[in-house]
């Protein structure tokens, strides 16, 4: 697993003031173009109420500090905190709210990008990361919906079986790959962080299009037709 | 059939939801648009991927909808399942009828289909705030006999209103899950009374994370669904800064509370342990007044 902080570095050789605030990373790097806002979470933070609220606040803060600025979230989430607490103080509430933050964010005119370093799964990733205009990885990424033991479990589809599908198949098994092959993820970032973070910048936002991404890559095949055909229908 | 929503089937709810003879479907089961995956599994599929979709007319107004199937896959979300929701939402940004309505009723993501069906709630998430953007309000129905959980509970705060029964469950994380992961200790799933106040309706409603607490009867849930159509609520800096207010102060007041009955208790509910006997009429008249709110 990376250190964050370090990975700050090689995303801002110009430097940055990001730091640590419990499960959060929050502060402002530099591109050779640009300052950039990095909000995200730390040492694969599962994200209940509280740090779905904190981060929310981030967010806001971004929205009315440095209007415009682009956003770049930092993801390392175990995902949604699965606690009794969480759900009875309305955990839907506060990860839809971190979600209408971003979207309101984007509508505003700030650039949001994601970057999976860690681990990405579920409800959490839902609400950060999954929410940028478009979410890019490093190749070593942990994204997942749950661990195959626990798939095969609920599934009753047995783990040997569920390794085979996953060899053929890019919707079981975790990992960037396969989630870039969904059009999840827009692209692995293999190479110097730094250049790939800048030319990401440098693009514009071109609306949501991991569907046909998805196509594309060959790894979600029917997303995209059904969508279009369901526009179509008389 | 029952009188009630609760046991209906998704054909059953949508028929008698919206205005008689106004259902139109799109991709309906003679189109056969049918999960991939599930087939590549050997699993029987369904013509519709367990969700139906179209538009109707609700009191007279034009509205899109799409209704979960509870009996197929507990109402899981798989790609064709997910796609056929967006394609709904992002229909209705384009044609912008009077509202969208979303008869919810699911576990969250199909595991038989993980990963595409994580992406899909995720795309879904995105056409709901398109659909928002373009002016058409998007109203939750969280009132099936799966619950409404995992990403779609997110999806479903995520549009202008909730409407729920008191046996409508709304959660990220549902009760058999926290118990495989934190113990019996954490949450007894089989304790359905610790369920239904950890995440029914009325729980709900007094928390300020539903708008509207009902019956389960369909007129009661259409004359709660009606006057919301037409009348989109704002979703922009004013809108996210209000909602963080009252979030934080939800925090403030009942982060330590150690049970939703000292929640109640905390609000003003004069007799909490009394509020799971109470009819939706009654309850509502007793919790309208006391009840925190999300929006103000």
């Amino acid at each position: 697993m990376r250190d964050v902080l370090a990975l700050c570095d090689a995303l801002f050789p110009a430097g940055h003031d990001a730091r640590l605030e419990g499960g959060r990373v929050v502060g402002t790097g530099r591109t050779r173009d640009t300052e950039v806002a990095v909000v995200g979470t730390h040492a694969h933070a599962a994200i209940g109420a509280d740090l779905a609220f904190a981060l929310a606040g981030d967010v806001l803060a971004i929205m009315e500090d440095h209007p415009g600025r682009p956003i770049l979230m930092l993801v390392d989430t175990q995902g949604q905190n699965l606690s009794r607490r969480d759900e009875m103080l309305g955990n839907p509430g506060y990860l839809a709210h971190l979600a209408k933050c971003f979207e309101v964010a984007r509508r505003r005119g700030h650039r949001i990008l994601a970057l999976v370093y860690g681990e990405a799964v579920s409800g959490g990733f839902l609400a950060l990361g999954m929410t940028a205009d478009e979410a890019y990885a490093t190749p070593d990424a942990q994204v997942r919906v749950m661990a195959l033991p626990a798939m095969s479990r609920i599934t009753q589809i047995p783990v040997e079986r569920l390794e085979e599908l996953c060899r053929t198949s890019p919707i079981f098994g975790p990992g960037a790959q396969n989630y870039e092959k969904l059009g999840c993820l827009e692209a692995v970032w293999h190479g110097d962080l730094a250049e790939a973070l800048a030319a990401a910048l440098a693009r514009p936002a071109r609306g949501d299009r991991r569907r046909s991404l998805g196509a594309e890559r060959g790894g979600r095949l029917a997303a995209n037709d059904v969508v279009e055909r369901l526009l179509r229908e008389p | 059939m029952s009188a009630g929503y609760l046991e209906a089937t998704a054909r059953q709810r949508v028929a008698r939801f919206f205005d008689a003879g106004s259902v139109h479907e799109w991709l309906g089961p003679s189109a056969r648009v049918t999960s991939p995956h599930l087939a590549a599994l050997g699993m029987p599929a369904a013509f519709d991927d367990g969700v139906a979709t179209g538009r109707a007319t609700l009191a007279g107004r034009p509205v899109y909808f799409a209704a979960q199937e509870p009996e197929f896959m507990g109402g899981a979300v798989g790609e064709v399942h997910g796609a056929k929701l967006t394609g709904v939402l992002l229909r209705a940004a384009r044609d912008r009828p009077d509202g969208v309505v979303l008869l919810l009723d699911t576990g969250g993501v199909r595991l038989h289909e993980a990963n595409a069906g994580l992406v899909a709630i995720a795309e879904i998430q995105r056409a709901v705030f398109e659909a928002r953007l373009a002016g058409v309000p998007v109203v939750a129905v969280c009132a099936g006999s799966n619950g409404c959980y995992g990403g779609i509970g997110i999806v479903a705060r995520g549009c202008d209103r909730i409407v729920m029964t008191e046996e409508g469950r709304l959660s990220v994380s549902g009760p058999e899950v926290i118990e495989a992961h934190r113990g019996v200790e954490e949450f007894d799933a089989r304790d359905r009374a610790l369920v239904w106040r950890t995440m029914g309706g009325k729980h709900r409603y007094l928390l300020g994370e539903a708008d509207a607490l009902v019956e389960d009867r369909f007129e009661a849930l259409r004359e709660a669904v009606v006057p919301y159509l037409g009348h989109a609520r704002p979703l922009d800096l004013d809108s996210v800064r209000a909602e963080h207010e009252a979030l934080g102060r939800r925090l403030a007041r009942f982060g330590e509370a150690p049970d939703s009955l000292d929640i109640w208790s905390a609000l003003g509910v004069a007799d909490p342990a009394r509020v799971p006997m109470l009819e939706p009429g009654p309850f509502v008249e007793m919790a309208a007044p006391l009840r925190e709110r999300a929006d103000a």
